[in-house]
C-alpha cells in the first residue's frame, strides 16, 4: 500500500506538483480574505486568528461578536461556495474527459434538472429547508438514475445513446419544474421556487454542509482515485480494454460518482451553472491536458472560482445576485476567451 | 499456441451474411503472421474479434489455450496497436505509459520504474526525443511508432498490430519490421494485417490471405506470394521479382 501510495504521488512530483500548490495556496488566500468581507469588515488577521483558535482550543484574543461572524455565519458560507464549486468541477472534469467532448458538462445527464425538479416538489409542498435539499438530492440522483436505466434498454453502452438519454430526461423534468412553477402560488411559493432555481449559497447554514459534504467528497475521492483509469480511456474503448481497464464498469462508477457530487453540491446551492463546464478548461491551461493532474487543479480551481463569484454576488451591492446569474454572466465570455485560446494552440 | 482460432464465424447482424466464415489460424511462440487481403475482405473485423471489441458468432479465439476474455490478466499476454488516430493532447511519454496499465496495481499510477520502460520503448522505436511533445502535434508515423511504444511498454507475449506501417515512411517502416523482426527473435508472436505482401517476405513470415471473409490461402510468405494468389486476392496482375534467388518484392502491373 505504501508503495502504491509513492507511486501515486510521484507523477506530480514529475510535472504539476508546482502549480497544484499555488492553486491550493491561491485558494486558501482568497477562502481567509472572502471571511473578512461583508458588512462587518475583518483583517485576514483576525480570521486566521479565530480559525486558529477554533481549531487548537486556545483562547481567542478576537471579540465574541467576531468569533460568532466568522464561524457561525462566513465559515459555512465560504465552505459550502468552495465544496460547491469543487464538485461541479471535479464532475466537469471527468464527464469532459469520459464522453471525450470538450462541451460535457455536469448537467449533461440530468442531474441538475431533476434536482431542480425534486426542490421545486418539496417547495409546493411547503417543506423544511433540509427536506428541500433531500428532496433536490433524491431528484437529481433518480434524473441521472433513469438516464442510465434508458440507455440500458436502448444498448450498447454506447455513450451518444447515454447523452440522448440525458437530453431526453432534462427536458421532461425542465417541463415538469415549469408546470410546478405554473401551479405554484405566485405571491410566495413560486418566488422561492425561482430564487433556488437561480442559485444561491445565502442561505447555507452548517447543518446544510454536514450532510452534504459527507456525499460531495465521497464523490471527489472517488474520481481522483480513479484518475488513471479514467485517462487511460483517452485512448479509446477498444485500447482501453486491451489495455486491462473494465471499461463500462468505470464508466458507471465515474457516472455514480460525479453525479452524486453534483447532486450534493446543487442541494445546498441551487442550480449553479458554467462552473463544470468552464473549471476544467481554465485548468487545462493552467496543467496541461493529462487527466490525473487536470482532475485535482480542477477541483481546487473550481473552490477558488467560486469563492470569487460568490464574493461578487454578495459584496457587489447592498442586495445579493443570484450566484447562477453571476456564474453565467461571467462564465459565458470567460469560456469564450478560453475556447480562443485553446483553438490557437490547438491549430 | 498463444493464439489460436478454430472455425470462427461473425455475422454483423443475427441471421444475415457472415462476414467471416470459418477462420482458422494459430500463432506459436517466435512467429510472425501476415494477415493479407483487399480492403473490405475483413482483416479489421478479424482484428477485432481477437481483441474481444466483436464476439464471434462461432468458434473461440484462445490465447494460450484459455478462451478469450477481457481482464488486467489477458492485457499483460496481449497488446493491440492500433492504426494511428486521435487528438489526444497527451504527451507521447504519457501515451506510452497507458501501455503500463495492466501491471499496476489496483488504482495506482505509473511510478518511476514505469516510466523508465516508457522511455525505453519510446527509444526502441526511435522517437525518445519526441517524448514530451504532444500526441496532436506530431507526425502520423510518429504517432504509429509512439502506439507501438505503448505496445511495448505493455511486455506481452503477443502483438496485434492493424496495419502498423500504413502510414510511415519508408525509414520508419523498416524501423518497425525490424522491431516486429527482433520481437519475433526474442521468443514473442506477432500478428500483423498488412497492404504490402513484400512485408511478409522481409519478415520471413507465414501468411494467410483473406478474401471474402475466408482464408483464401496460407503458408509461408515465399510459398503463398506467388503471382496467380496475389492476382486472384487483388483482382489485378502482380509480378513477384526475385533478387539473389529468393523473392523480395510485389510489383503491380498498370
Amino acid at each position: 500500500m505504501n508503495t502504491a501510495l509513492a507511486e501515486a504521488i510521484q507523477p506530480l512530483r514529475r510535472r504539476a506538483y508546482g502549480p497544484l500548490v499555488l492553486l491550493l495556496a491561491c485558494t486558501l488566500v482568497i477562502a481567509v480574505v472572502s471571511m473578512g468581507l461583508g458588512h462587518y469588515p475583518l483583517s485576514p488577521a483576525m480570521v486566521v486568528d479565530v480559525l486558529w483558535s477554533a481549531l487548537t482550543g486556545a483562547p481567542s484574543a478576537q471579540p465574541p461578536v467576531v468569533e460568532n461572524v466568522v464561524l457561525a455565519v462566513r465559515l459555512p458560507r465560504v465552505l459550502a461556495a468552495m465544496l460547491v464549486g469543487a464538485s461541479l468541477a471535479a464532475a466537469g472534469a471527468a464527464y469532459q474527459t469520459l464522453f471525450r467532448n470538450p462541451l460535457a458538462s455536469p448537467a449533461i445527464l440530468g442531474v441538475s434538472s431533476g434536482a431542480g425538479f425534486g426542490a421545486a416538489l418539496a417547495m409546493l409542498l411547503h417543506a423544511g429547508s433540509l427536506a428541500i435539499q433531500g428532496s433536490a438530492f433524491a431528484g437529481g440522483i433518480g434524473a441521472v438514475a433513469a438516464v442510465m436505466f434508458i440507455a440500458g434498454r436502448l444498448g450498447q453502452g454506447s455513450m451518444l445513446v447515454l447523452v440522448l438519454a440525458g437530453l431526453v430526461v432534462s427536458a421532461l423534468f425542465q417541463a415538469l419544474t415549469s408546470a410546478l412553477k405554473y401551479i405554484a402560488d405566485p405571491l410566495d411559493t413560486l418566488p422561492t421556487i425561482v430564487f433556488w432555481l437561480l442559485g444561491s449559497l445565502g442561505r447555507v447554514v452548517a447543518a446544510d454542509l454536514a450532510w452534504a459534504a459527507p456525499f460531495a467528497l465521497v464523490g471527489i475521492a472517488a474520481l481522483w482515485l480513479l484518475r488513471w483509469p479514467t485517462q487511460v480511456l483517452e485512448a479509446g474503448d477498444d485500447e482501453a480494454r486491451t489495455l486491462g481497464v473494465p471499461v463500462r464498469a468505470l464508466r458507471f462508477v465515474l457516472i455514480a460518482a460525479a453525479t452524486l457530487a453534483t447532486a450534493a453540491a446543487v442541494s445546498i446551492s441551487g442550480i449553479v451553472g458554467w462552473v463544470g463546464l468552464l473549471v476544467p478548461h481554465l485548468a487545462r491551461l493552467l496543467v496541461g491536458p493529462a487527466y490525473t493532474t487536470l482532475l485535482p487543479a480542477s477541483v481546487l480551481l473550481g473552490a477558488g472560482y467560486l469563492l470569487l463569484v460568490d464574493d461578487l454576488c454578495r459584496s457587489a451591492f447592498a442586495a445579493e445576485l443570484p450566484l447562477g446569474i453571476v456564474t453565467a454572466v461571467l462564465g459565458a465570455p470567460v469560456f469564450a476567451a478560453v475556447l480562443m485560446r485553446a483553438r490557437r494552440q490547438w491549430s | 499456441m498463444v493464439l489460436s482460432v478454430a472455425n470462427l464465424v461473425y455475422r454483423r447482424a443475427a441471421g444475415g451474411p457472415p462476414v467471416l466464415d470459418g477462420i482458422d489460424l494459430t500463432l506459436a511462440p517466435g512467429e510472425v503472421l501476415c494477415l493479407l487481403g483487399p480492403n473490405g475482405s475483413g482483416k479489421t473485423t478479424l482484428l477485432r474479434c481477437l481483441i474481444g471489441a466483436l464476439h464471434a458468432d462461432r468458434g473461440q479465439v484462445r490465447i494460450d489455450g484459455e478462451p478469450h476474455v477481457a481482464s488486467r490478466r489477458l492485457a499483460r499476454k496481449v497488446a493491440y496497436v492500433p492504426q494511428a488516430a486521435g487528438d489526444s493532447g497527451l504527451q507521447l511519454l504519457d501515451i506510452v505509459l497507458m501501455g503500463r496499465t495492466p501491471h499496476l496495481a489496483p488504482l495506482a499510477l505509473p511510478g518511476r520504474s514505469d516510466e523508465q520502460l516508457a522511455r525505453q520503448a519510446l527509444e526502441r522505436v526511435g522517437i525518445a526525443h519526441l517524448a514530451a511533445r504532444p500526441f496532436n502535434r506530431v507526425s502520423g508515423g510518429e504517432r504509429q511508432l509512439a502506439l507501438i511504444a505503448r505496445a511495448l511498454a505493455q511486455a506481452p507475449r503477443l502483438f496485434l498490430m492493424d496495419e502498423p506501417t500504413a502510414s510511415l515512411d519508408l525509414g520508419n517502416q523498416v524501423r518497425v519490421l525490424r522491431t516486429i523482426r527482433d520481437l519475433a527473435v526474442a521468443g514473442m508472436s506477432v500478428l500483423v494485417t498488412t497492404h504490402q505482401p513484400e512485408h511478409a517476405l522481409l519478415l520471413d513470415a507465414r501468411v494467410a490471405a483473406i478474401a471474402g471473409g475466408r482464408i483464401a490461402a496460407a503458408g509461408h510468405a515465399r510459398e503463398v506470394l506467388q503471382p496467380d494468389t496475389l492476382a486472384r486476392l487483388y483482382g489485378t496482375p502482380v509480378d513477384v521479382v526475385s533478387h539473389g534467388g529468393a523473392p523480395v518484392a510485389c510489383v503491380p502491373r498498370l
